[in-house]
């Protein structure tokens, strides 16, 4: 067939492999775990019944981790049905980002079968490989070349098998509409598609060995349904209410949980008198070690319990630093900070500058909160939950529970968003507690509030920026020190002189975790507002300034197609009043973006508004479009809030905002005239688009604000006053 | 303390025994069965549980069940005419609307009965009716195309 394309890895820009979870504090659990209830349980004989997917015998390799492994097998991959359905299998897990359809799309391309005949199976520890963590933006670069190999492998199963029957040779045939055919002549005379192969044992062995490197991909050139746009699976469903997520799941005799919780962050139970609470019918109280929680017939009747529990409890705590004096804690605590090795260079330059940027605390707030549903039979568990971790909370589930590896499946079907805020099981484990306790199946749905303050947050940070310029404004010097929130993208894209860039670990007040892009945001926000303040330093506009730092091959037409579609330099030349533009760019994960913005300052009110916002990105040949400028909207949207209005807020004792009152998260009237451009590079391997897209909002929003007030905004969220 | 009431879904009589003081969202979800409406806030700031009570959008998550009683009640799942969809669900599905599909079935209920209303809505009109749902994935930009779209196949496709 045709030559494979030799593809250019975009080695230049990919950082180092950055563990999203190295910050993440895992919530442990300390069961004693009643011997006496255990057998009562055990004698409850309840039925679990496989919900999705053909029960496949697939034996997975080690624990996978963060990224996952290979699967064992062509057939942990791809299963074929007697009746021609292709069912794809993946560990990865559908909230929104469109990997269900993506992993559907590579497959139908690959086997050449009809987009709407492949079935996708995600996330079930029972039944899927493990792709590793749905997280870091993995599955366009790792989930999709597997699916991929895959699928061109059982495609050529196929042929083979077809060139052996037709005797004719392999090459003259191929495959379309699921069917083999020969290219140039009349159809063969008996259909051979993919149902033939199911029952020949020959293929079975092919199937159950591993998948072999050497069947061809299809050129992109030749894409049918990759690089088009397509529609994503359950569109439909998601308008008919017939869509389930995990909090939509029902078993028989379910029962609904709740949680006795602290009323303050660092409270701990002293005690806690469950009398009152066990006359309530129909409801069971557990108590285990500090873990207190009810199941009963219906949610309220669980809420009314914990409520009448709270009323009885007792706790110890423990001050916090309150979010007033966050960033001086952080400082504070910052491990291993020391005096620049730069400074004798920066106290020699022309010009130089040093500013220090504050990023707060905020929360993911999935719109679906954490839930599970937990059910025991014969002493297994099986949990269905939200969570962009199946294997991980499937060791949590074992950890907890002393179990061993066959005796926990998790399954995650679509659920109600992510964005790097469900990678840890702590809902799953409390689930199974209650329905361990209850004998019966438990549901557990996190409250909003719950959400607010024992999930986790994305790290709150101070970043030191420093340069120095010389006499022809080149950056000489380049010091970027981010304490407490991450160093994912914190490598500068521009040519400066000497650098000294790292981020430094604090002890950090509260639960710090994953999100969307994570630090990229905040090493983002520090380097591009610090880029508009070197530019004002160097009398230059902020593009231009930018563009003579800039020769990273990706990044700078990216800005250049972001600036060329806003209209950059006609908007700065013709300033309004109280109007400003804005401008930033940055990159991670092997993607790069740039954005442009424009906003309104409303005077003596501190309002800023933002009008329109026109973002450039770029990651590589692109899968499909339509699914991507979703992402690129939504990350834009999503962005505004940290920029503007969210922040976790707290007290030496709690959060005090953890509802959607207080914590302010962008709504319709926030949303501004969106503008994307779509950059493809069909010479660059695609990489993954669901985070990158969000890391450019906040400084440019901070730098248009300066242009429309003259103020200078070095925290997020971005506020006048 | 239970009591026996009716409730009028999507045009058909359901009787459940319940604790009069569940909100409805509860009782809609818990006892019949019916998981569009969601749970996102239990504090009338999402939107994710809007269901129309007698053809206004309310938040079910704080709406006692008892005050259901006697008025028709909409929910996502009456929407659709058999195989059938309704013009705005035709339409979010057309734009592309959904990512996670949380937000969507308040969105649409809220959406409906702005374009009962007002079937020529500006675009002003469906920002501010549409305020009070909450997406997280951001896909507003979508979905108030969507609802100009479904307001203007109403209109026999003029703008």
């Amino acid at each position: 067939m045709s030559a494979t394309i030799q593809r250019k890895e975009p080695a230049n820009i990919v950082p180092p492999e950055i563990d999203y979870d190295a910050l993440l504090e895992p919530v442990q659990f300390h069961f004693a775990l009643d011997r006496r209830e255990f057998v009562q349980v055990l004698g409850a004989g309840l039925v679990v019944s496989v919900i999705v997917g053909p029960a496949l015998a697939q034996r997975r390799r080690g624990g996978g981790g963060f990224r996952g492994g290979p699967p064992a097998t062509l057939a942990a991959r791809i299963h074929l049905g007697e009746d021609g359905a292709v069912t794809v299998l993946s560990g990865k897990v559908e909230c929104g980002q469109g990997a269900r359809t993506q992993i559907a799309m590579a497959a139908a391309e690959e086997l050449r079968v009809p987009l709407e005949r492949i079935h996708v199976v995600l996330a079930d520890t029972g039944t899927t490989p493990d792709d590793g963590m749905t997280a870091g933006s993995r599955t366009t670069p790792s989930t999709i070349p597997s699916v991929r190999q895959a699928a061109a492998a059982v495609r050529k199963l196929l042929v083979d098998f077809a060139a052996e029957r037709l005797r004719v040779p392999a090459d003259s045939l191929d495959v379309r509409n699921g069917q083999v055919i020969r290219p140039g002549q009349p159809m063969p005379r008996i259909l051979l598609g993919y149902e033939l192969l199911v029952n020949d044992p020959a293929v079975r062995e092919k199937l159950a060995a591993q998948t072999p490197a050497d069947a061809e991909l299809t050129p992109d050139a030749d894409w049918q349904v990759l690089g088009k746009p397509q529609p994503a699976f359950a569109a439909r469903d998601k308008v008919t209410g017939a869509h389930k997520c995990p909090s939509d799941i029902n078993r028989p005799g379910m029962l609904y949980g709740a949680i006795l919780r602290p009323p303050t962050y660092r409270g701990k139970l002293v005690s806690v008198d469950p009398a009152p609470v066990r006359a309530m019918p129909g409801v069971v109280v557990v108590q285990d070690g500090g873990f207190v929680g009810i199941a009963a017939p219906t949610s309220f009747a669980a809420r009314q319990a914990i409520d009448a529990l709270a009323k009885t409890a007792q706790w110890t705590t423990a001050p916090l630093p309150p979010s007033e004096t966050l960033f001086e804690h952080l400082r504070e605590h910052a491990e291993g900070l020391r005096e620049s090795p730069l400074a004798a260079e920066v106290a020699a330059a022309t010009k130089s500058l040093r500013q220090t940027y504050h990023v707060s605390y905020v929360q993911h707030a999935p719109l679906e909160p954490r839930v599970a549903l937990a059910e025991w039979t014969d002493g297994k568990l099986t949990v269905w939950t939200g969570t962009q971790g199946p294997f991980r909370v499937k060791g949590e589930l074992q950890s907890a529970f002393r179990l061993a590896n066959d005796a926990v499946r998790v399954i995650v079907p679509d659920f109600g968003s992510g964005y790097g805020g469900k990678h840890t099981g702590e809902c799953a484990v409390e689930a199974a507690r209650l329905a361990k306790a209850a004998g019966k199946p438990v549901m557990l749905r996190w409250t909003r509030e719950e959400e607010f303050t024992w999930a986790y947050f994305r790290p709150a940070g101070v970043i030191e920026m420093e340069a120095s310029l010389d006499a022809e404004n080149r950056i000489t010097t380049w010091r970027h020190i981010n304490i407490g929130s991450g160093g994912n993208s914190i490598e500068t894209p521009y040519r400066v002189g000497r650098k000294d860039q790292r981020h430094i670990r604090s002890r950090p007040p509260l639960r710090e975790g994953s999100y969307r892009a994570l630090a990229s945001t905040a090493n983002s926000f520090a380097r591009e507002s610090f880029m508009d303040e070197l530019a004002a330093l160097a009398g230059v506009n902020p593009l231009e300034f930018r563009l003579a730092h800039l020769d990273e091959p990706r990044l700078r037409p990216v800005l250049e197609a972001a600036a060329e579609k806003f209209g950059w330099r006609e908007r700065v030349a013709n300033k309004r009043p109280n109007r400003g533009v804005g401008l930033a760019c940055s990159w991670d994960k092997g993607s790069v973006v740039a954005c442009c913005v424009e906003v309104e300052v409303v005077p003596n009110a501190n309002n800023i508004r933002v009008l329109e916002v026109c973002e450039a990105f770029e990651c590589g040949k692109i899968m499909n479009p339509d699914n991507l400028r979703s992402q690129i909207e939504g990350a834009i949207v999503m962005g505004l809030g940290p920029a503007l209005s969210e922040e976790i807020r707290f007290d030496a004792e709690r959060i005090t905002n953890p509802n959607f009152r207080q914590y302010r998260v962008p709504r319709f009237r926030d949303t501004p005239r969106i503008e994307t451009v779509l950059v493809d590079r069909p010479d660059l391997t695609s990489v993954g688009a669901g985070e990158t897209p969000i890391i450019v909002i906040a400084p440019a929003i901070a730098n248009a604000v300066f242009n429309a007030s003259g103020q200078r905004i070095r925290q997020m969220p971005i506020t006048l006053g | 303390m239970e009591q026996t009431l009716t409730l009028t879904v999507n045009g058909r009589p359901h009787t459940v025994t319940t604790n009069p003081e569940r909100p409805l969202l509860d009782v809609l979800r818990e006892d019949l069965g019916l998981t569009g409406a969601k749970y996102g806030c239990g504090d009338r700031q999402c939107g994710a549980c809007t269901v129309l009570l007698s053809g206004r959008p309310i938040f079910s998550c704080s709406t006692r069940v008892a005050t259901a009683v006697g008025r028709e009640i909409e929910t996502i799942e009456g929407l659709a005419d058999g195989d059938t969809l309704h013009p705005v669900q035709e339409a979010f599905v057309a734009e592309g609307v959904s990512q996670c599909g949380y937000c969507t079935p308040g969105m649409i209920m809220t959406a409906v009965s702005l374009l009962r209303r007002d079937p020529q809505p500006t675009e002003a009109k469906i920002r501010s009716e549409m305020q009070r749902n909450i997406c997280r994935c951001g896909v507003y930009p979508r979905i108030l195309r969507a609802v100009q779209r479904a307001a203007q196949a109403a209109n026999g496709g003029q703008p």
